[in-house]
């Protein structure tokens, strides 16, 4: 950089920050949805910079590393996308009316904020901070799944609110305590949770308080996570919200909530008397897997099928890092990344069918690739990826779940496939009726914007094709530094 | 620390978990509230007290908004709400109070041996605070999933968010007290703006939280 240093954290920061200040006083909800956009993008292109800039030493707040930076990049990039995708989604709710313009303007500033709590919750070097960050988020979406105020949205919002208040009141517990183990070695103050401090004195903390923090952290951050039994606001936030919301919720929410799991996940296991969070997360995650699978069947609501996917993948995706070991973490993260795409481009078609429908009902949407080719090829791509079918990304990322698992444990392997397999099962005849057949529901044109769902879906395309070397090397190191 | 300092910390404390027991078994909403607005003031002097104990200022401040936002103002929100939205009768719990007690009881006996047993070395006055702080979070729990209403459920959660504030404080030299603190208030007051504004006793044809899967037709 000449003459001036360009700090690529604080621009991932105030972007969004600022952004949001500037779009709660605009008018235009055109204008808004450009803007909100046009920041989504210069967020990206800052949170890209992160890989070229020199990276900051970490502080006492802030930390860039090789893990996160996975994560930033992923969210600012769905985050982006969605915003496309938004801006043509809304303009449909409010020519029906479903959303008016002070509706919008509240919307599209949340929208940022929200973005802003994620990455402030990556980024964060100090476990308090995360925790903020996380609420914050969390409050933000809360916000926008109630907006259009109608009987269901209103509780669903209420609902998500309850379970993620206790569920960050239980983290907030662990948190104190990892405060409480750190104390006497790290000394009081500050220091005792910035986490890069932290993971270097893990070793000396008190184990058994150690792993009580995990277990509360666990099951805190895990009620985000939407693991089983601690899920249930999942279905009802996806299915009443605005599905722009639904994709972020699915995509990257989740994710964060994920990320602080692995951040703890990391300094327990540099205790080395601490209980291993291994089999915690292979159990939570197995227990989920195989309860989204079963429920799959039962839905009747498009949103909340693909909802329960969503649990079913967290479910892998935590049972793959529970697993742990240089395979199946880079499994469970290339999984995480491939889940995020290709769930967000799912909303995304659901989206604009629900609007073209006006309804989502399964029962009431039939034959898509008839009516609407764009949307129900897409979907039925979405589907096909997001049940793990080759040649797509999802395929390989399961295929390496299974086959360490295969390699390491051979009986934790079978309710693993089985679960696989119900979950594949319930999505390939849930899609067979809504994508082919003799079209039924609403057979007007849509305007809608495909740029987002292709592009997520022909990423996930080539990564089930060819995964780029460089990629696979960051990968690898990635796994490897998550143990 | 002197015998005495350690004793008013340990009586506040304890006296917290015994307003979350009296919680248990109010079944009217006023005097809910009422307790909880006593159990505020109890986490103001408690906290007031570590800030006196341990040199810590700025816990003051943390002292301060329990005492005015969760003694004095939410109650009071919390009372003309219920009058606004009519709902001034009893509290339907969904168990009854018996078992609610006994398993009060059991939640309090299982944080006690969970927390004395992980922290024999950590200094006497925050192990004990921990636990009394854990059996207020499991109590304030218990309310949430005992009552269906969406008021009483703003109130456990709200005795459990005293229980955390008890634990941080408790910790010593812990950062960030006071913005959890405040970003708890926020949070707070969130959700009761949220049960005002939404008026979730006058859309919904009941507050009960539960109604949602039969709308939806996926009775689980």
């Amino acid at each position: 950089m000449t003459g001036f240093s360009f700090d690529a954290v604080a621009a991932i920061l105030f972007i969004p920050a600022g952004a949001a200040a500037v779009l709660a006083t605009m008018p235009n909800y055109r204008m808004t949805a450009a803007v909100n956009v046009a920041a989504s993008l210069l967020t990206l292109l800052a949170a890209l910079s992160l890989f070229v800039t020199e990276r900051p030493a970490p502080g006492q707040y802030l930390l860039i590393d090789d893990l996160n930076i996975v994560f930033i990049v992923l969210n600012t990039f769905v985050g982006f996308t969605t915003s496309v995708f938004s801006a043509s989604y809304i303009g449909h709710e409010l020519e029906t009316g479903r959303l008016t313009a002070p509706n919008l303007r509240f919307y599209h500033a949340m929208y940022q904020i929200m973005m802003f709590g994620m990455n402030l919750a990556f980024v964060s070097n100090n476990i308090g901070l995360m925790w903020v960050a996380v609420e914050l988020a969390t409050l933000t979406t809360v916000l926008m799944v109630g907006i259009y105020r109608t009987h269901e949205a209103l509780e669903a919002a209420w609902k998500y609110f309850i379970l993620g208040s206790v569920g960050i009141a239980l983290a907030l517990f662990g948190t104190i305590l990892v405060y409480m183990a750190a104390q006497p070695v790290v000394g009081e103050g500050t220091n005792a949770m910035v986490w890069s401090v932290l993971i270097e004195k893990a070793a000396h903390f008190d184990p058994a308080l150690l792993s009580v923090a995990f277990i509360f952290l666990l099951l805190g951050y895990g009620t985000k996570v939407g693991l089983a039994p601690l899920h249930a606001w999942l279905p009802d936030a996806h299915a009443e919200g605005p599905t722009p919301i639904s994709a972020v919720l699915s995509g990257l929410l989740l994710n964060v909530a994920l990320y602080a799991v692995l951040r703890f996940k990391l300094l327990l296991a540099a205790n080395p008397q601490a209980i291993g969070p291994g089999p915690l997360m292979v159990t939570m995650g197995l227990t989920s897997l195989i309860f989204a699978a079963f429920m799959l069947y039962r839905r009747r609501d498009i949103k909340r099928l693909f909802a329960y996917s969503s649990i079913e993948h967290m479910g892998i995706i935590v049972f793959a890092f529970g697993m742990g070991g240089p395979l199946a973490n880079f499994a469970g993260l290339l999984h995480m990344v491939m889940h995020s795409l290709t769930k967000s481009a799912i909303f995304f078609a659901v989206g604009h069918i629900a609007q073209v429908k006006g309804t989502q009902k399964i029962s009431e949407i039939r034959g898509l690739t008839e009516s609407h080719p764009g949307l129900g090829w897409a979907l039925v791509i979405g589907v096909v990826a997001i049940a793990g079918l080759p040649p797509l990304g999802i395929f390989m990322s399961e295929f390496l779940v299974v086959s360490s698992t295969f390699a390491r444990h051979p009986w934790l392997a079978i309710p693993l496939v089985f679960g696989l397999l119900i979950a594949f099962g319930a999505l390939l005849l849930r899609l067979t009726g809504v994508a082919f057949g003799e079209p039924r529901g609403g057979m007007a044109p849509v305007e809608a914007s495909y740029v987002p769902m292709y592009s997520h879906l022909a990423l996930v395309f080539a990564a089930g094709i060819y995964l780029p070397a460089p990629l696979v090397a960051w990968f690898q190191h990635v796994a490897g530094i998550l143990g | 620390m002197s015998g005495l300092t350690f004793d008013i910390a340990h009586l506040l404390a304890g006296s917290l978990v015994l307003i979350s027991f009296m919680m248990l078994y109010q079944d009217r909403l006023f005097a809910l509230i009422n307790v909880f607005a006593l159990h505020a003031v109890v986490l103001a002097l408690s906290v007031a007290w570590q800030a006196y104990i341990q040199d810590a200022h700025h816990l003051y401040i943390t002292a301060g908004i329990a005492l005015v936002f969760k003694a004095i103002v939410i109650p009071v929100g919390l009372h003309r709400i219920i009058q606004r939205l009519g709902i001034h009768r009893d509290i339907e719990t969904a168990v009854g109070i018996g078992p609610t007690m006994l398993a009060g009881i059991g939640l309090v006996t299982l944080s006690m041996v969970l927390m004395l047993r992980v922290t024999p070395e950590a200094d006497p006055l925050a192990r004990e605070d921990l636990a009394f702080a854990l059996s207020i979070i499991l109590l304030g729990l218990l309310v949430m999933v005992t009552r269906r209403n969406a008021v009483s459920q703003v109130v456990g959660f709200m005795s459990l968010e005293n229980g955390l504030v008890l634990a941080a404080t408790g910790a010593k030299g812990m950062p960030l007290v006071v913005e959890i603190s405040v970003a708890f208030s926020i949070l707070i007051a969130f959700i009761v703006i949220g049960v005002f504004l939404f008026r979730i006793r006058e859309r919904f044809d009941s507050v009960d939280v539960g109604a949602l899967d039969d709308y939806r037709g996926e009775r689980r």
